[in-house]
């Protein structure tokens, strides 16, 4: 994304310590944020293998309280907020009125009456507008606490082996989905057991001031910093949508496989949920050029649809892409994408790329 | 920054070398990052300089190569097509590109001091 209007670049609590940290720094969703250190593939394949962290305070939080939070949240979101209980963390949707998602979100469940909210970071205005919006007569009230968190990711095989001897809560007990309070390096976080890199791992939120400090600690027990770049690859392995490229406020969101995102219930936008998709969402596998965003997909010669994400793959050591293609035209196993005007042999493959053993 | 004084570099870091061989810069291969495809041009091709003529990709983005004179191609490194790596490890040596009967130099060459100060 580039920062074409000139407006100054967001800097999270971390951006000093990415300067001193040697990275490269690009301009994200209005953020000045590190695409790599070391190295992409270096950064990718600590995280697969041992373990790495990410800085993602760029995202948002709000803070959903009183008596019709839940209420609320379950009028603007897809899936079902009245399941989830204290304690635990929840993948969802706010559609959009008129079709297509205002953003893929997170919320945790902090009591009966108190959520918290995590957006991405370039759609923090335009989903507090939105929420603002909606809130109507419900008997709830939102604040922003973007300003206040710092977010750590910290995913890779070995995340709970190297944070363990720096906390007293047992992380073995701790399922995914699930996040506690709990004191790191002395600081006091939340550990929740999520992320977007199919690895296991925890995010640490913790208070912006002290962000640096807990950085810092996980750089000295350590943990591979890693970047936007390796951040972006481990997804696409992974199969993990991103906003932007395979969901927006066009783009129908069961295209994707994520269905059971959207449960039975009222929601705002459900009409055109229950809508079918005209597009899938796929998966593409090359043998050597890479494809990227744009690039046309075709099967049998006819052009049936566009490239949303692609790269060449660190870990299975070929391209890969996910690409939205005519529904009719979904379960092909042939396809070619244009490349610099010349068509190149895919063939279709299951998402994910790339699971965990 | 590793910058030889036997070549000479375009602004959108290309190296030119005497007898015709073209490459990318030490400093472009590290700001691209891990190169994973090499796409070079037809043999016998003619060329302008600063014509788009090769697509060097890494992980995360793909850039165009432009040719640094006009000539001919007389020559391109098929060693790229198994081992794009070549161009992260050697820039200079096994990463080279392709090689031009040069008719014409590009006339925004740089020597390597002014290559370095401009990309400092």
């Amino acid at each position: 994304m580039d920062n074409a209007d000139q407006t100054p670049l967001k800097r999270t609590p971390l951006h000093a310590a990415h300067l001193r940290a040697g990275a490269r720094m690009v301009p994200f969703g209005g953020w000045d944020m590190p695409v790599q250190y070391a190295g992409l593939r270096a950064e990718h394949t600590a995280v697969r293998g041992g373990a790495g962290m990410f800085d993602v305070s760029h995202m948002g939080e709000f803070r959903v309280t009183g008596p019709d939070a839940e209420k609320f949240l379950q009028f603007v979101t897809t899936n079902d907020v009245s399941k989830l209980k204290p304690g635990r963390a929840q993948y969802n949707w706010l559609p959009g009125e008129s079709g297509g998602l205002i953003d893929d979100i997170y919320i945790y469940r902090v009591a009966a009456e108190e959520f918290l909210m995590v957006v991405n970071a370039s759609n923090i205005q335009k989903d507090w507008a939105h929420l603002q919006a909606q809130l109507g007569q419900h008997d709830a009230r939102l604040s922003d606490e973007s300003e206040q968190w710092g977010l750590i990711a910290v995913q890779g095989p070995l995340s709970e082996e190297k944070l363990q001897p720096h906390t007293a809560a047992d992380l073995s007990a701790a399922k995914k989905n699930s996040y506690f309070a709990a004191r790191l390096f002395g600081m006091d976080v939340w550990l929740a057991r999520t992320g977007y890199t199919g690895e296991d791992g925890f995010e640490v939120f913790v208070a912006a001031g002290e962000a640096e400090r807990m950085w810092d600690k996980l750089l000295g027990i350590g943990l591979v910093p890693a970047g936007l770049g390796a951040r972006d690859t481990l997804r696409l392995e992974a199969g993990f949508p991103l906003y932007g490229h395979e969901f927006s406020d066009s783009i129908h969101p069961l295209s994707s496989s994520y269905t059971w995102v959207v449960k039975e219930k009222t929601h705002l936008g459900r009409a055109h949920i229950s809508a079918a998709p005209e597009v899938r969402l796929i998966g593409l596998a090359l043998d050597k050029v890479p494809v990227r965003e744009g690039y046309p997909v075709f099967a049998g010669g006819q052009l049936v649809g566009t490239v949303t994400s692609g790269s060449s793959s660190p870990t299975l050591g070929h391209p890969i892409a996910m690409a939205l293609v005519n529904a009719g035209s979904a379960d092909a196993d042939e396809f070619e994408v244009e490349v610099r005007g010349k068509r190149h042999p895919a063939r279709r493959m299951g998402l994910p790329f790339y699971k965990r053993g | 920054m590793n910058t030889p004084t036997d070549l000479k570099y375009a602004a959108s870091h290309e190296w030119l070398s005497p007898d015709g061989t073209v490459g990318i810069s030490d400093f472009a291969q590290d700001q691209l990052g891990d190169v994973v495809y090499v796409e070079l041009p037809e043999v016998g091709r003619e060329v302008k300089a600063g014509e788009t003529i090769a697509v060097v990709e890494s992980v995360k983005t793909a850039s165009d190569i432009y040719a640094p004179a006009s000539g001919t191609i007389t020559a391109v490194n098929d060693a790229l097509g198994n081992a794009p790596e070549l161009v992260n490890s050697g820039p200079y040596e096994d990463g080279w590109l392709f090689k031009l009967d040069v008719s014409e130099e590009g006339d925004d060459l740089m020597d390597a001091a002014a290559y370095e100060a401009a990309n400092g």
